[in-house]
């Protein structure tokens, strides 16, 4: 059975990949959401949705260590998050890249092995191995000595998932890895990652403004709007009356013939990009 | 004076005689690789321009030293650390805000004026910080230049990968639990003693000859950090050798040919990187949309 009451379950188990419990948050001071109780079972691919602003990164700020709660309590497999979490690979949003980037894929991919070592190191081989299985893991072997600065946004979210992943970590987290490509884009990379999910076991919270393309592929929805947040499957949460109580106006959730979702009503529609 | 014969090793043993050529070369040697190291840094972190500004900091210390009667390294030292370091507590990313750092520029510019003028003007002390005096060097200005030059590698051996995480990728160095303020800090110090020797060389006017443009020649040939910060050194170590080499025998200030060599190059590694552009992909600029491939069908 699925969790998705909105309570706690009664005991922890070692299936809990996380588990918040009244959760608030601010950003500078202000309030982003706040009576937060959700918890994510190991191996489940999670979507993160809700309109710009709303505080999907800063959910992920929280996991990473990065920013402490107001109130609640909040684990990561029966643990507190911490800066520097081995168990976490991370995709930013990344705006520092451009056509000026002059820097290797197997270099970003070699950051992720052994990056944060002090000191000179010494196992170059071992480390341009790891780098290439992870390039290889995603399907990215013929671009590891082409720079970053010239690959097209598929290709640049490839090279960074195989860098998140360098580490054969237990979660994910992947912050609009898909805010640049085009809908088939979307779709091969919601597809990698599935497969991934699917395959290492892997936990991943995957940040998204559109649901369309990750709809087929999830188990949960984490929907972050209005300072407030709703959890359960894609059915449960993704329904005129689940989101019209989140926004506190009517919303109305349209279903085309192949499945895709039209949020209508919301402020901005995280459903509108018809495939 | 020898005159320029075609043998290398009997024209260098020529300069060599003389001791200020000698200090010029080694001075100029150590010099040429750390900023050839740190400069590698200043590119791929984005920051030119606050090395460009903490050599006009370090421009009002050097002239506040003669001025009170220090050697100018001193006030060089002082003020660029300082420099360096409110910029660095000012927070990541705070080298890039160049309309502040442009204020505080033009002011310490002025003040380093005031000073020389206080100094009762002897114009080649402010010719000497401002396009720098490798000729001039002593033995003492050589044996600072090695330690402090040691000092910055000993360091960057430390924190060079991640500083170089933290350069290439801040959010997920910051994730990984790195620290980045440290990193920035440690960083902007060791790009001030870098740039506090760089001007016995260079000068502060011309410290981007030697700080960036061979760094920046150096990624547009190799994506791989490790042998970029090697041909970055190379390039800089070339541009000081031929550049102190053809001033022998020229009456023209060293520091002109220092720059010339490195800028030479950086031209011609951009001509020749978009000669190649242009071999590989005759008819496409590289796009970096998913359309791009049946763009050129119009």
């Amino acid at each position: 059975m699925n969790d998705t009451s909105g309570l706690p379950p009664p005991s922890s188990h070692g299936e809990e990949a996380i588990h918040a419990e009244r959760l608030e948050v601010s950003y500078q001071n202000k309030i982003v959401w706040r009576d937060a109780t959700f918890h994510v079972r190991r191996g489940e691919f999670v979507a993160v949705i809700g309109p710009n602003g709303a505080g999907k990164t800063t959910l992920f700020r929280l996991l990473l260590g990065l920013q402490r709660p107001r109130s609640g309590a909040l684990t990561l497999l029966d643990k507190a998050p911490r800066r520097g979490n081995p168990i976490i690979g991370y995709v930013p949003q990344r705006h520092a890249i451009d056509n000026e980037t002059h820097i290797g894929c197997e270099s970003i991919v070699r950051m992720g092995i052994s990056g944060h070592r002090w000191g000179p190191g010494l196992s170059f081989r071992r480390d341009r191995e790891t780098a290439a299985a992870a390039l290889a893991a995603v399907g990215a072997s013929g671009l590891a000595h082409k720079s970053l600065g010239t690959l097209s946004g598929g290709e640049l979210q490839r090279i960074f998932l195989a860098e998140a992943m360098v580490g054969n970590p237990e979660m994910l987290l992947l912050d609009e890895p898909l805010s640049n490509l085009d809908l088939r884009r979307s779709r091969e990379l919601v597809e990698l990652v599935a497969g991934l999910v699917r395959s290492r076991n892997v936990t991943t919270l995957f940040v998204a403004h559109d649901i369309n393309p990750l709809i087929h592929h999830l188990d949960k929805v984490i929907y972050i709007a209005n300072g407030k947040v709703a959890t359960g499957t894609p059915a449960e949460v993704l329904t005129s009356e689940r989101l019209s109580a989140l926004y506190e106006v009517p919303v109305e959730v349209l279903h085309d013939s192949r499945g895709n979702l039209v949020i209508v009503g919301a402020e901005e529609s995280p459903g509108g990009e018809a495939g | 004076m020898t005159y320029f014969s075609w043998n290398l090793v009997t024209d260098l043993r020529g300069m060599w005689q003389f001791e200020f050529m000698r200090n010029a070369f080694e001075a100029g040697t150590i010099i040429a690789i750390v900023a050839g190291i740190v400069g590698y840094f200043v590119v791929i972190r984005r920051s030119a321009f606050a090395t460009h500004a903490l050599g006009h900091v370090g421009f009002s210390g050097a002239a506040g030293a003669v001025f009170l009667g220090f050697n100018p390294v001193y006030g060089l030292l002082l003020f660029t650390t300082s420099g360096a370091t409110g910029m660095a507590l000012l927070g990541r990313r705070a080298s890039t805000r160049d309309v502040e750092i442009g204020t505080v520029l033009a002011f310490m510019l002025g003040l380093g004026l005031l000073f020389l003028s206080l100094y009762n003007g002897y114009a080649t002390e402010a010719y000497s910080i401002l396009f720098g005096e490798v000729l001039g060097i002593s033995n003492a200005g050589v044996a600072f230049t090695f330690w402090a030059g040691v000092a910055v590698l000993l360091v960057l051996l430390l924190v060079y990968r991640p500083l170089l995480f933290a350069s290439l990728d801040e959010d997920v160095a910051e994730a990984k639990g790195l620290p980045m303020i440290g990193l920035g800090l440690i960083f902007m110090v060791l790009l001030a003693v870098a740039i506090s020797i760089a001007v016995q060389v260079i000068g502060v006017l011309l410290i981007f000859a030697l700080m960036v443009t061979p760094a920046a020649s150096a990624v547009r040939l190799t994506r791989r950090p490790s042998t970029a910060v090697a041909v970055s050194v190379s390039i800089a170590l070339f541009s000081v050798w031929s550049g102190l080499f053809v001033s022998w025998y020229e009456p023209y200030p060293p520091s002109f040919f220092i720059v010339s060599v490195a800028f030479a190059l950086y031209v011609a590694v951009r001509v020749g990187s978009q000669v190649k552009v242009r071999i590989v992909r005759p008819s496409t600029t590289g796009d970096r949309t998913e359309s791009g491939h049946s763009s050129e069908h119009a």
